[in-house]
């Protein structure tokens, strides 16, 4: 997507600080980013899931290090990184010292909530406000020291920022690792213990963690591996990048591309097998969600129809799904004497086609209707959909709020039902394949290409011949598709369903998802599932903050990586392009304003 | 070539009929469906007449108030969206932190007995409160989600202003606590007062007077005052508006400040009509009065308040007259439909609004 399209020329200057400025600007707002995690809850949430845990002889509660206090601590280290990048100071010791004094800032703005806390109970107002957050601030030390240890804590974490944005890539990376794969395999113990829970790899898992969290032993042997490993890649990396760009263009691309797809396809096929039930329904969810974001991705993604109503659609196939095979009265196979009862498979490809047929129906009214306008326009649409659905008007044919029961469901051709989530997923797995492969041939087909065109401009693309209205017809209908056949597995999954699991938040979720995967760009679609559909059902306690923390990816990776995790292959082009060209015209600015110097007035005086 | 004339005009007649696309006929056919369903309802509601003139009138009375609240929030949006050419998607969130916030002061004085007591004061006090809490906000998400995306015209503002909107209702489902509470329904509001044989709640007249004094004063702010001037001319070409030597920065601040503080009384009057607030409040409201910015013409201030007060009266009296009058049953479960509806239907046909000459099929 185009996002660097010009609409003012005004500019405003960024305000000019002293390195000390900067350093209580960013203490600032790192503190009060960290009272705001306090307030919201997650921060106390956080605390109580370990990253290294043990149990001290003779007591009875863990001691260690927790998510929540690390998070604190990155607030503080982010503070460091800050100033060190805003005042651009070079040498090592004062950055270190600036750095410091904004973990410190951010460590004293942090003490004001638990002072606070002490002098005025605000519970009724905010919940998360507790004696355990008090405590949790307070390390459990009191008011006194608790502050003392908030602030030498802040203090060193943002020296420490400073002094990892001061040094080299060589001597930084490997220390970055460490701390995240630290950070990742104590907080997911949980599961990974689960996976390795065997009896031949019983001691090893016992050695590595406790069912808390890590043990501070594997912690560091886990610190130390990944910093190995990435200190010998990084050494290796130069000579692997020459044989790489010896081979021929295409088996570049091939290995570039397909290294990390195999690695993931990999993953969704045999995860589920290795990993149970519940990571089964886990699973399952994520291949919906991957089967929406696919045609979403069709709309927004290729053709830059924002649609929020892309909820109807998925309502729309597990209604058809639902209304076709259901054992319920409201089944039109019963209700009507000729009609038959479809059996799953069939009624899936009614699904799809009713899909299509509503996405057409939806697109006629919005073609005219361009850029944000549309957003709300279908936003609308949905509601509209939503709305009817639920209400009395409908009911005789759509149950109304009290949902098509008994769904059957899907049966294989030996007679065996498919109704375990593991199966179930496979078979969203291989919709959702099927779906890519279409999806794929789609994005460089004619058609595709006529969509990124209407995209970028929709004036000149009509200009070009390209028939505006059964392009974007095509976008809403094949985009519908996807959605029907999620909707349809959809149905079958819950055996029944109900217009309250059709809510807008369905087609913020799938929005969401392609934001942060990458808009356009297909692995980034099951990047993005991966990582907001699935996060949140593996930490469970999360859940019921998915949607806050929805919000914050959304901002975040619009503002910081608006191309997305794993940005289209025309993206990436289009942003090396961008790069080389910013790269010339600052060059050429350089020149024209030395030669300027040089033949002014005022030039040869200096 | 006289004689050639009429052939001409019925080649141009049929070149015509042959332009017409399968999407003209579609759009056609919604026309029809809306206008029968308009017509032919109102027309089977009044010769059915199953409801009498009281009923009527506090229909159209209840359309009134909450569209005076429409009408407010609505101003948030158009002003934004006249400086920033920008849908500031979570401004009925924005209003639903400040009812939300204020709720707490008006529960506080209304378990004193102060609110009833001292009617003037508390209410400045807790519409003043939400006035600052939106205000705030409002600044705050314009600093994250908008600053960074001032020069961008694409859809990556409204992303982040969906963004935006989520973050807020979950922050303070966070903060506040998901349960459903009760606004305080203080004394003086309680009973209803008769005018020509009708009775009247006192929250109608409340309401509706504070929308339009609030209204008032934001028009005569931006008719009257220097900042009015500015923001004025900002809306209409930002880069000239810098030229002449605006502090373009200074006055969107202003402008969102305005918002917040419409979206903060229109949120403690929301919420005083229906008596209750929780973290999703907001978002309906929004959307209406989204429609209600779109109706009167987005970008336009006197639009925005006719568009409230139009789509409460819609509202309110629609379902009774148009859906009751074709039969459907229970109407007024389809009260959002015809917003909803009306919102769809302002942006395909007459995108421009009642009053607005900004398209929205120009370059967004």
């Amino acid at each position: 997507m185009a996002f660097d399209v010009i609409a003012s020329s005004y500019r405003e200057r960024e305000k000019e600080h002293t390195p000390l400025g900067h350093a209580v600007i960013a203490g600032i707002s790192f503190g009060a980013t960290g009272i705001f995690a306090a307030l919201v809850g997650i921060l106390y949430l956080f605390h109580e899931r370990w990253i290294v845990a043990w149990v001290p002889e003779g007591a009875a509660d863990p001691s260690g290090l927790t998510l929540g206090q690390s998070l604190l601590l990155v607030f503080a280290m982010w503070a460091g990184v800050q100033v060190a990048r805003k005042t651009g100071e070079e040498r090592l010791g004062a950055a270190c010292l600036l750095g410091a004094g904004a973990g410190l800032v951010a460590g004293a703005v942090l003490c004001v909530l638990p002072i606070i806390m002490s002098l005025v109970k605000l519970r009724f107002m905010f919940i998360a406000l507790t004696q355990h957050l008090y405590d949790m601030l307070t390390s459990g030390l009191g008011l006194g020291l608790g502050v003392v240890v908030l602030l030498v804590a802040g203090a060193l974490a943002g020296a420490f920022g400073a002094l990892l944005y001061r040094l080299s890539p060589r001597a930084r990376r490997p220390i970055i690792y460490a701390l995240v794969w630290m950070a990742s395999i104590g907080v997911f113990q949980e599961l990974i213990q689960l996976l390795a829970q065997q009896e031949v790899l019983d001691p090893i898992r016992e050695w590595f963690f406790t069912w808390d969290g890590l043990r501070p032993q594997g912690a560091i042997a886990i610190g130390l591996v990944a910093a190995a490993v990435i200190a010998v890649w990084d050494t290796t990396r130069a000579r692997l990048e020459e044989t790489f760009v010896a081979l021929p263009q295409g088996q570049q691309r091939l290995l570039h591309g397909s290294g990390v797809a195999l690695l993931l396809i990999l993953v969704l096929i045999l995860f589920p097998l290795v990993a149970g039930n519940f990571i089964g329904q886990v699973m399952l969810f994520i291949g919906l969600f991957i089967l929406m974001g696919m045609g979403l991705n069709l709309e927004i993604g290729l053709a830059g129809l924002l649609d929020l109503g892309f909820v109807a659609f998925y309502a729309v196939g597990a209604y058809t799904c639902a209304l076709l095979t259901a054992d319920s009265p409201y089944a039109i196979g019963q209700r009507v004497d000729w009609f038959p009862m479809f059996n799953w498979w069939w009624a899936m490809g009614m699904a799809v086609l009713m899909a299509v047929f509503v996405g057409v129906l939806f697109g006629i009214p919005v073609l005219k209707i361009r850029g944000d306008y549309l957003a709300v326009a279908t936003l609308g649409l949905g509601e509209i959909v939503r709305v009817l659905v639920l209400s009395d008007f409908a009911a005789p044919v759509l149950a109304g709020a009290q949902g098509v029961l008994n769904i059957p469901p899907p049966y294989l051709f030996t007679g065996a039902a498919v109704d375990d989530p593991i199966e179930l997923y496979y078979i969203a797995l291989g919709a959702a394949a099927v779906a890519a492969y279409f999806a794929y041939r789609l994005e460089n087909s004619r058609l595709g290409r006529a969509w990124t065109a209407i995209r970028d401009d929709e004036d000149v693309a009509q200009a070009l011949g390209i028939n505006l209205v059964n392009v974007k017809l095509l976008a809403y209908g094949l985009g519908a598709a996807f959605a029907g056949l999620a909707g349809a597995i959809f149905a079958t999954m819950l055996t029944s369903i109900y217009p309250h699991s059709f809510q807008l938040i369905i087609s913020v979720n799938v929005l969401a998802l392609i934001i942060v995967g990458g808009m356009g760009s297909l692995p980034g679609v099951v990047v993005g599932a991966l990582a907001l559909i699935g996060l949140p059902e593996l930490l469970r306690e999360f859940g019921e903050y998915r949607f806050f923390f929805y919000g914050v990816a959304i901002v975040a990776v619009m503002r910081l990586r608006p191309a997305g995790l794993w940005p289209s292959a025309a993206r990436r082009r289009e942003m090396q392009l961008e790069e080389e060209t910013r790269a010339a015209v600052e060059a050429q600015l350089a020149a024209e304003t030395e030669s300027g110097a040089a033949s002014s007035p005022e030039g040869p005086a200096r | 070539m006289a004689a050639a004339l009429p052939s001409e005009g019925m080649a141009a007649r049929i070149e015509a009929l042959r332009r017409i696309t399968f999407v003209d006929v579609v759009l056609w056919g919604m026309r029809i469906l809306i206008v029968f369903v308009v017509v032919g309802g109102t027309i089977g509601t009044l010769i059915q007449g199953r409801y009498t003139g009281e009923q009527w009138f506090d229909n159209f009375m209840f359309g009134l108030m909450i569209g005076g609240v429409y009408a407010l929030i609505a101003l948030g949006y158009t002003m934004v969206y006249g400086i920033l050419r920008l849908i500031n998607f979570a401004h009925g969130d924005v209003m639903m932190c400040g009812a939300f916030t204020s709720y707490f002061l008006a529960n506080g004085l209304y378990r004193s007995g102060y609110l009833d007591a001292h009617p003037v004061i508390s209410m400045i006090l807790i519409m003043g409160l939400a006035m600052i809490t939106c205000s705030v906000i409002a600044l705050v998400v314009e600093r994250i989600c908008y600053r960074p995306f001032r020069h961008i015209r694409t859809l990556a503002p409204l992303i982040c202003a969906i963004g935006a909107s989520f973050f807020l209702q979950h922050s303070f489902r966070g903060m506040y606590g998901s349960s459903v509470r009760a606004y305080p329904d203080p004394v003086w509001l309680e009973g209803e007062f008769e005018i020509f044989g009708f009775g009247i709640p006192y929250t109608q007249p409340f309401v509706i007077l504070i929308a339009l004094a609030a209204m008032g004063a934001l028009y005569l702010v931006v008719n009257k005052t220097k900042m009015g001037t500015a923001m004025r001319a900002v809306s209409e070409d930002r880069d000239a508006a810098a030229m002449m030597g605006i502090d373009v920065n200074k006055i969107i601040v202003f402008t969102f400040i305005l918002g917040g503080c419409m979206a903060g009384i229109g949120g403690v009057l929301f919420c005083m009509v229906y008596n209750q607030i929780y973290y999703f409040t907001g978002f309906l409201p929004g959307i209406k009065a989204f429609s209600a910015a779109v109706l009167g013409g987005i970008g336009n201030v006197p639009g925005a308040m006719l568009g409230g007060f139009f789509l409460g009266v819609v509202e309110s009296v629609g379902p009774a007259l148009f859906l009751d009058g074709v039969g459907i049953r229970a109407p007024y479960q389809l009260r959002d439909l015809i917003a909803f509806t009306m919102l769809v239907m302002v942006l395909i046909f007459r995108p421009q609004g009642i009053l607005g000459e900004r398209l929205a099929t120009q370059r967004a």
